[in-house]
């Protein structure tokens, strides 16, 4: 496949760089493309606009860092605000409906849902966010293979929370198939 | 990266990368206090080492860290310290005392913004002059850098085989972006892996001498508590290694410190170009810049602008003959590199001012992205 750039953007906290080494480990592992994560986030523990990085190809990943966005994952108004100027016009934005109210106006294809609540109502557990939002970027991008996406996430998460992360990820699945029939 | 290497392929940071190069070394030491962009070197050796019968040592600070690694690899360990920016400088004074004293020790420096506590979570390559110069006297000093987490492995692993060889603390300078970034790392059998032991003392303990002059110019030190007793001092010493005023003695360790790197520069210093043979407008790029770099001599090549890329892989010593005879080839060279010119200045040096050498210098914490790079180099053609 030709590069395919990614941003997961929200706040420092949401494990969204562990949703990037996720992405990037299915992709490169479990599908045997090439992909490098990267990573920007600020000097606080917690708070500030953080943002993980992951690049897709097949071949030498030369420059590390994405360029030219083919999708954006933004779960707060600020990360969403400043991070969204790379997107292409033909690119993918998909965005917590609760948390940003008002997303940049383009030709790329915007998908929202309340991702963290999803995570917080359907789930119990806010900390599945990312998860649930893996669920739904894999469904919608479809350049990673969702078995691989679940084989990357039981590799990653904690051992005894396999049984939530895997719920997280298949309600994510599934609102990412109602926003594809929207 | 091609997967047709032999080995294990994992997906690793680049600071995780450094840990497994550091233990595929034969490192069996660390001792360090944790800092932004290299906690993660720790972090992995601190449940890596022990389960290896090694030590690790979390140090009241960065510079009781440099001095308990001196101490190790004095009993014949190899022994690691990783570090950012200020702990970099906190460093510098014992990592003089390890040049003078010519103990084998690697440490490495994720560069982060500067000066002072500067910008902890972004990339910089802001320390590399500090890696040649930062300690005070005339020394000979081993920089390596990487740009990738398969070399910071792999150059992990020559630094520690240069520190042995050479008898010197070798430096591994990466940046935040290396350091951080997750890519594919393909691990070696053991077997493939060429690891360098320092010398052993080919007389009794009677008959030895610590710094011996030798043709070679390197010193065999015995691993403290194999019988052999000796002094280890900062002081100017003689063969023994209890301090001298004798000038013809100072002379001559003075020099020999220095001698003993530059004579084997040629082994040291190792380059990688791309499309450089014919090239018009040289880039000189090293460590994560290298990758903005590679992108940036394609997307050249495609508008048809004859541009090419020497990376040295070794800093320190300066790979002076390979950029003077790029020089002689190119009509410019551009070095972009994220400070304000501290290598661009070693270029121009090694140039000889034969052709014009553009600075592009990037100090917000961002990375050097392709595009800035192409419009530098369309500006210069």
């Amino acid at each position: 496949m030709d590069r395919y750039d990614v941003r997961l953007s929200g706040s420092g906290g949401q494990g969204l760089i562990l949703a990037g080494k996720i992405l990037a480990e299915a992709a490169a592992i479990y599908d045997g493309h090439n992909a490098v994560q990267t990573q920007s986030y600020g000097p606080e523990a917690r708070g500030g606009a953080s943002k993980a990085e992951v690049v897709i190809k097949d071949g030498e990943i030369d420059y590390p860092k994405a360029m030219d966005l083919d999708l954006l994952l933004s779960l707060t108004q600020e990360s969403c605000t400043k991070y969204s100027g790379d997107l292409k016009e033909d690119g993918i934005m998909i965005v917590d409906s609760e948390m940003v109210k008002d997303p940049p106006g383009g030709s790329f294809k915007l998908y929202s849902a309340p991702i963290t609540s999803i995570a917080a109502d359907k789930i119990g557990k806010v900390v599945v966010t990312n998860i649930v939002a893996l669920g739904i970027l894999s469904k919608i991008a479809g350049v990673v293979t969702e078995e691989s996406m679940r084989k990357a996430i039981l590799a990653r998460v904690p051992k005894g929370t396999e049984e939530i992360n895997m719920k997280a990820f298949d309600e994510g699945w599934k609102t990412g198939e109602e926003l594809l029939a929207e | 990266m091609s997967n047709d290497r032999p080995g294990k392929v994992r997906m690793m940071q680049g600071n995780q990368a450094c840990a497994e190069g550091a233990i595929a070394a034969g490192c069996r030491f660390f001792a360090g206090y944790p800092i932004t962009p290299s906690s993660e070197i720790a972090e992995n050796l601190s449940v890596m080492l022990p389960r290896l019968g090694g030590k690790f040592i979390q140090m009241e600070d960065e510079m009781a860290a440099m001095g308990a690694i001196i101490g190790a690899a004095l009993t014949g360990q190899k022994s690691l310290t990783a570090t950012s920016g200020p702990g970099f400088s906190l460093k510098q004074e014992t990592k003089g005392y390890a040049s003078m004293a010519e103990v084998p020790c690697v440490i490495v420096n994720v560069m982060r913004g500067g000066p002072s506590t500067g910008m902890p979570t972004l990339p910089a390559q802001m320390d590399v002059q500090q890696a040649r110069w930062g300690a005070h006297g005339d020394r000979g000093v081993i920089a390596l850098t990487a740009k990738s987490a398969q070399e910071t492995y792999e150059q992990t692993i020559r630094a520690f085989n240069l520190a042995e060889r050479y008898m010197t603390p070798v430096i591994l300078l990466i940046d935040e972006i290396t350091g951080h970034t997750t890519e594919k790392v393909i691990i070696p059998d053991a077997s493939d892996i060429e690891i360098v032991h320092r010398k052993k003392p080919d007389k009794d303990p009677e008959n030895y001498l610590p710094y011996r002059f030798t043709d070679d110019c390197i010193p065999t030190l015995a691993p403290f508590g194999t019988g052999y007793r000796y002094n280890v001092t900062g002081l100017c010493h003689n063969e023994t290694g209890f301090p001298t005023n004798d000038s013809n003695e100072i002379q001559c360790l003075i020099e020999r410190l220095t001698r003993k790197i530059e004579i084997y520069e040629d082994d040291i210093i190792r380059n990688n170009e791309l499309m450089l043979e014919d090239a018009e407008i040289g880039v000189f790029a090293y460590g994560s810049v290298a990758r903005t770099a590679q992108a940036a001599v394609r997307i050249c090549r495609e508008e048809g602008i004859k541009a090419g890329l020497l990376e040295p892989t070794v800093l320190w010593p300066f790979p002076t003959k390979a950029v003077l005879a790029m020089a002689q080839k190119v009509r410019a060279i551009v070095v972009p590199e994220l400070n304000l010119g501290q290598m661009a200045r070693e270029v121009s040096l090694a140039s000889q001012c034969s052709v014009p050498v553009h600075k592009l210098g990037r100090v917000d914490g961002s990375p050097i992205p392709p595009q800035q790079l192409v419009e530098k180099i369309r500006e210069v053609v």
